[in-house]
């Protein structure tokens, strides 16, 4: 029990900070542009796929450090030529180009990669146990991913509150037009955040690929989960995306591990429900249900306190 | 005149595509080929038109041409049924069909209503790889011939394999929550608690299909169980997904499985480093070892480029041909009548019967495992370096499940 107890842990913090490095740069770009950005999830996969192309051709760790870079300048264009062109529009209008725009990047990538997983590997480098908790190994692979990801947390939150360039992101979070009549160059400021934002999504994806499957879907099926962890967390809060990525990592591998149901608490149901639908709700148990429960707090979350958990303002 | 001339025009083509049509058969191949489901469709595809150009080579069926006519359902039952209509408007009369059973119990209905209301236009529905046992029991159709072992009769095979092993003493059950995957795990329950009332089923897990992106939380419950083996019907990036975790973790247990071998399946094997402990179930593969067998995946491979996923489409097309012969006719009814309790060779040796009462085809299942190869098999996956080897052989008597068909006869 102690042992599924300290693995869970590990998975959970894993998973949460994997989402974090998405949902980071998510919720900057939220908050600062007013656009919930669909195509996020596809620049993690874009990430996945360089990473995977990369590595062929140059060995992982080039790949590791040009794979983010290529997605963050992909962002900076998509901000520059697509993003800054329609924001005249309004937010539908922008709103529908990055909706467009992750259904174009899944197509695309489907049409050079195919549909089927690409054979992405761990380097061998990282390719052993870490360490062993009782008889279960932990893979360094996943330590390096923890270690990235808390790396980066720390980085971008000293970026924000100790520099000049964080000053000036957090002012024109609140305060767009002051900022830009105070001299800065608030467009320039939109590309750059929208490009790290990517960068972010795309080194998630480069770690992360070799890690999950890394195959055409793969932000469809993450997309989701991302949406929640950023409305949860509050919106353009780093330090509430931060614990609610990690309180929705935990909560899901927890969940999974838990095979309680309303029949092991309340006992067996009268027999005379058998057919019913109650019986199957009666005897679901919680790990059948995991997956919906990160969309159960979102709905519970909007209720009781809208502008999320360390959310300023309500959206 | 001139306007006979503009009939004559008109109507020409017509009877020139009239008669060129008695020469061929047309075969709707009714299956994905868009979305998510395209990369097996087109599989598929290539494998059947394979096997029409090989009949064609030999003089076809009775002296007519085979036809592969694809048909897009997008893995959706409502879209095939709008297929299957423009396949039948378009002259076809054989439907083969096999990715989905949802899919597949669609047609099955589809096909037995239409030669109702049809008479004299009868449509057969072969199917190759829709395994639900509802489409050859309680939903049973005299028109509907299944010749991939349903997903009951995969489990006897394995339990009847699994029976002699006594080192298999606690088994982990986990499986899609959907018809599919229940049917898997209320199957092994019952079997094997009949074959083999030692063995404790320490878990037995339904997780959502094709949702989960990280499978280690599953791994640390069936680790935390102790389970020695795992039986599990997971498909596509369930399966991979899955061993994934279990090699990161370091899992050892036997993986018991439905679909390991499917696309992805290997590369991922590949990359967990689990040699020879990932079993499959397939009614042939290409290291079977009989010579036949893989000589024709050798041909099959150097032609098409891929490995031949269903020896049980080769069955198929070859049993048309062997029951159109019988017959001495290409008349859908009387193929029908033909094909029930045909018995044929099956391309990877041995014998298989389509049995009269629920036209299910019982045939040997081999039960291979992934790994290193040996010298004698020449055959990798996916460019892995890793291939299927032999385990074991169940044979038609034993891989055999009744029916509780009760089929209406025309």
């Amino acid at each position: 029990m102690l042992e599924l107890i300290v693995i869970s842990t590990l998975n959970g913090v894993l998973f949460g900070m994997l989402l974090f490095l998405l949902s980071s740069g998510l919720t900057v770009i939220f908050s600062m542009m007013g656009v919930l950005n669909f195509a996020h999830a596809s620049f993690y996969m874009l990430g996945a796929f360089f990473g995977f192309q990369l590595t062929k051709w140059i060995g992982f760790w080039p790949a590791f450090v040009m794979a983010p870079l290529l997605v963050g300048g992909i962002g900076m264009t998509v901000e520059r030529y697509g993003l800054r062109n329609t924001h005249k529009h309004g937010h539908v209008a922008e709103l529908l180009l990055t909706f467009g725009l992750a259904f174009a990047i899944e197509e695309i990538v489907s049409m050079i990669w195919g549909k089927s997983p690409v054979d992405y590997r761990v380097p061998a480098l990282l390719d052993f146990p870490a360490f062993t908790v009782f008889s279960t190994n932990y893979p360094a692979y996943k330590m390096f991913m923890l270690g990235v990801s808390v790396l980066i947390f720390v980085a971008l939150l000293l970026m924000l509150k100790r520099t000049r360039v964080g000053l000036i992101v957090q002012a024109a979070l609140t305060h767009p037009h002051m900022v830009g009549h105070l001299g800065h160059n608030v467009g320039r400021l939109f590309m750059v955040v929208f490009g790290v934002g990517s960068a972010l999504a795309g080194l998630a994806g480069v770690i992360a690929g070799p890690a999950l499957v890394t195959q055409s879907d793969m932000a469809a099926s993450l997309g989701p989960i991302l949406f929640v962890v950023i409305v949860f967390g509050g919106l353009g809060s780093l330090p509430g995306a931060f614990i609610a990525s990690l309180v929705i990592g935990l909560v899901q591998t927890f969940a999974v591990a838990l095979n309680g149901s309303l029949a092991s608490v309340f006992g067996p149901l009268d027999p005379w429900w058998e057919p019913s639908a109650l019986a199957d709700i009666w005897n679901v148990t919680i790990a059948q249900v995991a997956p919906i429960i990160p969309y159960l707090l979102l709905v519970i979350i909007l209720i009781v306190r809208p502008m999320g958990l360390m959310g300023t303002r309500e959206s | 005149m001139r306007r006979l001339i503009l009939a004559v025009a008109l109507i020409a083509p017509m009877l020139g595509h009239a008669a060129r049509a008695e020469d061929t058969v047309k075969i709707g191949y009714i299956d994905p080929l868009s979305g998510g489901g395209a990369s097996v469709g087109e599989g598929g595809l290539k494998t059947f038109q394979y096997l029409a150009d090989e009949l064609n080579a030999k003089g076809g069926i009775l002296g007519r041409k085979i036809e592969i006519v694809p048909f897009d359902n997008k893995t959706n039952p409502q879209e095939s049924l709008v297929q299957a209509q423009k396949a039948i408007d378009a002259g076809v009369r054989y439907i083969t069909q096999g990715n989905g059973s949802s899919v597949g119990l669609a047609l099955e209905d589809f096909v037995t209503k239409y030669n109702t209301r049809n008479p004299g236009k009868e449509v057969l529905y072969f199917n190759y790889a829709a395994v639900d046992p509802a489409m050859t029991n309680e939903k049973c159709s005299y028109w509907h011939f299944r010749w991939d072992a349903s997903s009951d009769i995969k489990m006897e095979a394995l339990t009847n394999y699994i029976k002699d092993i006594a080192s298999i003493k606690k088994v982990y059950l986990i499986n899609q929550d959907y018809s599919f995957g229940q049917s898997v795990r209320s199957d092994a329950r019952k079997m094997l608690s009949a074959k083999r009332p030692d063995i404790q089923i320490v878990g037995d897990e339904l997780h959502p299909l094709l949702k989960v992106t990280d499978f280690s939380p599953y791994i640390a419950k069936i680790k935390a169980s102790g389970a020695d083996s795992v039986v599990t019907g997971n498909w596509g990036q369930d399966i991979a997904l899955l061993l994934k975790a279990a090699a990161d973790a370091g899992l050892k247990v036997n993986w018991y499985t439905y679909y390991a071998g499917g696309a992805g399946g290997p590369t991922a094997i590949k990359q967990t480093g689990l040699d020879h402990q990932v079993f499959q179930l397939t009614e042939g593969f290409a290291n079977s070892g009989n010579q036949t067998a893989m000589d024709y995946e050798k041909a099959f491979r150097a032609k098409v480029n891929m490995s031949l996923w269903y020896p049980r489409a080769v069955n198929e097309m070859r049993m048309f041909k062997a029951a159109a012969e019988k017959a001495n006719s290409i008349d859908p009814v009387k193929v029908a009548a033909a094909l029930e309790d045909l018995k044929f060779d099956v391309l990877d040796g041995g014998t298989g019967v389509m049995r009269k009462d629920d036209h299910q085809f019982f045939q040997p299942i081999y039960i291979s495992s992934f790994g290193k190869l040996a010298a004698n098999e020449p055959f990798d996956e996916e460019n892995t370096g890793w291939g299927w080897h032999l385990v074991a052989k169940v044979d038609t008597s034993k891989a055999m499940v009744s029916t509780t068909c009760k089929m209406t006869r025309p």
